[in-house]
């Protein structure tokens, strides 16, 4: 590069170091990335696109997309708009909407509780706040299956409350079950960015509400609320990305109930089950494309922060 | 701090609902906890206290049972390798795209991000494919898993050290090169010390987020010389399972928070100033350096 000689003077007393010097550093991180991100990402559209060995019934993937089969893809998107898979799919996006709710009906109040209004016990609320994340997810919803059984803690609640009469198995595929585990699972990763944009409004503007004459609610839903949206879009796109791929979750918490299945579960399904990796594969590239456009904000927007870091 | 605390009661029912949140979001762990130190087979009632699922049984205890310590230390060994490769390979690459200016690097860094917005499953199966399609020489079990923690946890080490990149700025370099540093010297001297609480942060993000890691390392296990913790807790739902998977998961717990807990407080010591450390780290793991 010739950037040492076009620079302005003022940086050529202090000769810019070289891009390649610092291309150096990157360079192995960039090349893991590329061999084991780009090229597995690669190897996906290579066997949904490939063909199966007409004997051993096994995945031939087709690395060169002049050879690409689209077959198998067009057999699973005929199962989704109008077939068994269709059904899957709404399922997701029910439970992942319901438990998006959930996430912001509890997740809100308490980021903005901890970011705003809290001042004597603050410091302890955030350490608790993000306990969450250093006990192992799996761990979280082992908890739950021990609470949720028949003779579990919840049943014993809810009759010492007399909401129930008969103690009820919460584990045999309902769908609230479900929904529950998504919520306790992901609202800590919902809470916490939410929070930081909370934490970080100028005071001064909710005073100045305030000051002009308007209510507390009002100054809440003209001022704070308006000023939250950012955060709110990066907690939920950074929750309802991963739910999308759940399928741990359900599974676990209504033993692998076909009631609630979720599209993970299908693909899980197809490449670890019954070993059809091409419909598996070809499920995945439909999941990313109906994702694209939520993974696709959070890039624009985290790099258009970086950027304005940087100046 | 707020004046208008005491005249509405919106912030006492804000308090309330934060404080029930709080209980809810912890209170099932320390019962899954309890039920570890369960004497009866059940797991949900709890009887007598004892360590049977600990050591006390001779056949299924975590002590005992073959597969339950495999498990555990897998994991721990998946944990440690991860962190010993991601964390220098990030911050190289942090150091390496923040000063590296053109078009390769802003593709570079667009790149770096995607796995952060990429759902597990996708890493899980491309993994999986890859391996078994075109890195069939790749021993599979172990290696396998390492390779996939490192690919999963690498952007998170390049964001948390990047923020700081950022904040810290170019000037104490400067000032090291035109006291006659070189170029590395002034990375090693001046820059890597300042990257310091940074570099501890990723280092409890990686073991946490390699700790926790369910789906990647389920897709490449080979059976159970190769399952993880996670691995074990979650097939535990289908079998007949005993509390000695409480014991498992509980172990497990106790060395995590040790390890954060010890991290944050040798970080508190090496950087008085930002104390609020954990938080710092986990918003990194949320992927927000914002």
């Amino acid at each position: 590069m010739t950037a040492t000689l076009s620079a302005p003077p003022t940086v050529a007393a202090k000769p810019r170091p070289k891009s390649r010097f610092w291309a150096m550093f990157a360079m192995p991180g960039v090349g893991w990335l590329v061999a084991f991100f780009v090229v597995s990402v690669y190897a996906v559209m290579a066997v949904a696109f490939g063909t199966v060995d007409p004997v051993l019934r096994t995945a031939v993937p087709a690395w060169n997309p002049l050879q690409w089969d689209f077959t198998a893809m067009r057999a699973v998107l005929d199962r989704i708009f109008g077939g068994d898979l269709g059904t899957v799919f709404i399922r997701t996006v029910g439970f992942v909407a319901a438990s998006l709710a959930g996430c912001i009906l509890i997740g809100y109040p308490v980021a903005y509780f901890v970011a705003r209004k809290a001042s004597k016990h603050r410091g302890l609320l955030l350490i608790l706040l993000v306990l969450p994340f250093w006990i192992s997810y799996l761990m979280r919803m082992l908890a739950w299956t021990n609470l949720l059984q028949v003779d579990g803690m919840v049943n014993d609640i809810l009759r010492f409350l007399h909401l129930q009469s008969e103690p009820r198995n919460w584990l045999d595929g309902s769908a609230s079950t479900v929904i529950w585990g998504l919520v306790y699972g992901y609202v800590p990763f919902f809470i916490l960015p939410l929070y930081s944009t909370l934490e970080r409004i100028d005071g001064r503007l909710i005073e100045a509400g305030r000051d002009l004459g308007a209510s507390a609610a009002q100054t809440f839903f003209r001022v704070t609320l308006p000023l939250s949206v950012p955060g709110l879009m990066a907690a939920s796109v950074i929750t309802i990305l991963p739910m999308f791929g759940d399928y741990y979750t359900n599974t676990y918490l209504t033993s692998g109930s076909p009631k609630t299945e979720m599209i993970g579960n299908q693909i899980e399904n197809y490449l670890l089950g019954t070993s059809q990796p091409q419909t598996g594969a070809a499920l995945v590239l439909v999941l990313m494309a109906f994702l694209f456009v939520l993974m696709a904000y959070y890039l624009v927007v985290t790099i258009r922060q970086q950027r304005m870091a940087e100046r | 701090m707020n004046p208008f605390r005491r005249k509405h009661g919106s912030a006492r029912g804000l308090a309330m609902i934060t404080w029930v949140y709080v209980l809810w979001s912890l209170l099932p762990v320390l019962v899954a906890v309890r039920i570890s130190f369960n004497s009866g087979k059940s797991r949900s009632s709890f009887q007598a206290p004892s360590f049977r699922w600990y050591w006390g049984d001779p056949v299924s205890s975590v002590w005992h049972d073959d597969s339950l310590h495999t498990a555990m230390l897998n994991t721990l060994q998946l944990a440690a390798l991860c962190m010993l490769i991601a964390t220098p390979l990030g911050v190289a690459m942090a150091i390496g795209l923040h000063r590296w200016r053109g078009k390769v690097s802003n593709a570079a860094n667009g790149l770096m991000l995607v796995p952060i917005v990429t759902p597990e499953i996708v890493f899980g199966v491309a993994l999986f494919l890859v391996f078994t399609q075109m890195y069939t020489g790749v021993p599979s079990g172990m290696s396998r898993q390492l390779i996939g923690h490192i690919t999963f946890t690498l952007s998170f080490v390049v964001v948390i050290v990047r923020g700081r990149l950022q904040a810290i700025g170019a000037q104490y370099e400067e000032a090291a090169r035109d006291l006659g540093a070189t170029r590395l010297q002034a990375i090693r001297l001046v820059l890597l010390p300042l990257l310091a609480p940074a570099i501890f942060a990723s280092v409890m993000v990686v073991f946490a987020t390699s700790v926790d890691d369910f789906v990647i390392s389920s897709f490449l296990t080979t059976g159970a010389s190769t399952d993880t913790v996670p691995v074990k807790i979650y097939s535990a739902a289908r079998g007949s399972s005993t509390p000695a998977v409480n014991a498992l998961a509980t172990v497990m717990l106790v060395f995590t928070l040790l390890a954060v807990a010890l991290a944050g407080l040798a970080m508190k010591r090496m950087n008085k100033k930002s104390g609020d450390a954990a938080a710092g780290a986990a918003g990194g793991l949320a992927g927000l350096s914002g």
